[in-house]
């Protein structure tokens, strides 16, 4: 059982208050990572419905395999994330629990990138970005592949970040250099960890599904 | 020590079995949406990977990010991102589908 008081900062007289407000806070700031994402994907669909057949065409040229197994990747890394989360919260002194799930969280972050890269890879092999060069034949798949760009773009750099901040917990945690026990930063870093993952979710039948059954 | 020792165990076993249930909800939802995706069902395909969304996303923010026992000011901020979210696609999509029928 440990003490709260090593954790509290300034300018809060006392960690009640503290949790509270970094929860409020990390809430409202992933709120308006909702609206950023929001508008991206209602782009998408307003293209969509506006040229259902290029949007199926271009759908079918992702690579199903990379996106669902990077899917898996994601909800799993939530799992160990969760775990990390919710062992600090218990305050029950399980560290090597606390720290391998947080190892595990970056891991597979890291793995996702990786199955993305050989993705994007093979994408740019195929000519699937929009220019002069685009190799498929109806332009307005340029538009899907636009937003594809931008959208998984945007999401690795929200994924890169939650890594850089998982890893430092990670360390932090393994040098004892910070208490692991009731810590709030593991709860609003996994907080953040899990929206990086939501939004992946909605992005899964967006990018990789259309025009499969067709 | 060893009191403790079985303690801590018991208590991670019931965080890995209540999260890895979870867990495993995720997988089964991920196997359906791919699953269904290659199901010709006209307009019904597309909803069904979008409804299999919501449903997984609703599982990650009620039980893994905990909205389901935050507190009132937690969940009202949360709700505020997926609110003004509604109004920007009711309103868009409102303006886009009556251009579309009327062509």
């Amino acid at each position: 059982m440990s003490e709260t008081t090593g954790l509290l900062k300034e300018p809060w007289q006392y960690f009640e208050r503290q949790r509270e407000a970094g929860t409020f806070g990390i809430w409202v700031f992933l709120a308006s990572e909702v609206l950023f994402f929001g508008a991206l994907m209602l782009t998408y669909t307003v293209c969509r419905i506006e040229n259902v057949q290029a949007f199926a065409a271009a759908g079918r040229e992702t690579n199903i395999w990379y996106g669902t197994i990077n899917t898996a990747i994601l909800l799993t890394s939530s799992l160990t994330m969760a775990m990390a989360s919710q062992a600090a919260a218990a305050n029950e002194g399980l560290r090597r629990l606390i720290l391998w799930c947080l190892a595990a969280t970056a891991a597979l972050g890291l793995a996702f990138l990786v199955v993305k890269g050989f993705e994007y890879r093979e994408d740019i092999e195929k000519h699937l970005v929009p220019g002069t060069h685009f190799g498929l034949k109806q332009p307005t798949e340029q538009l899907f592949f636009g937003l594809y760009w931008i959208v998984t773009g945007v999401h690795a750099v929200h994924l890169t970040i939650g890594i850089v901040m998982v890893v430092r917990l990670t360390l932090l945690g393994y040098l004892n250099k910070f208490q692991l026990d009731e810590n709030p930063e593991i709860q609003v870093t996994g907080l953040y960890w899990h929206l990086v993952d939501i939004i992946w979710i909605f992005l899964y039948p967006l990018i990789y599904l259309p025009g499969r059954s067709s | 020590m060893n009191t403790h020792n079985t303690h801590s165990r018991t208590i991670a076993w019931k965080l890995w079995r209540r999260n890895g249930l979870i867990w495993a909800a995720l997988m089964l939802l991920l196997t359906l949406t791919l699953v269904f995706a290659y199901v010709p069902m006209g307009l019904v395909t597309p909803a069904a990977g979008i409804v299999i969304a919501f449903v997984k996303a609703g599982l990650v923010i009620l039980l893994f990010m905990e909205l389901a026992k935050a507190r009132p000011l937690i969940r009202l901020a949360a709700m505020a991102g997926v609110v003004f979210l509604a109004v920007l696609f009711a309103l868009t999509l409102a303006d886009v589908l009556s251009r579309l029928a009327g062509r």
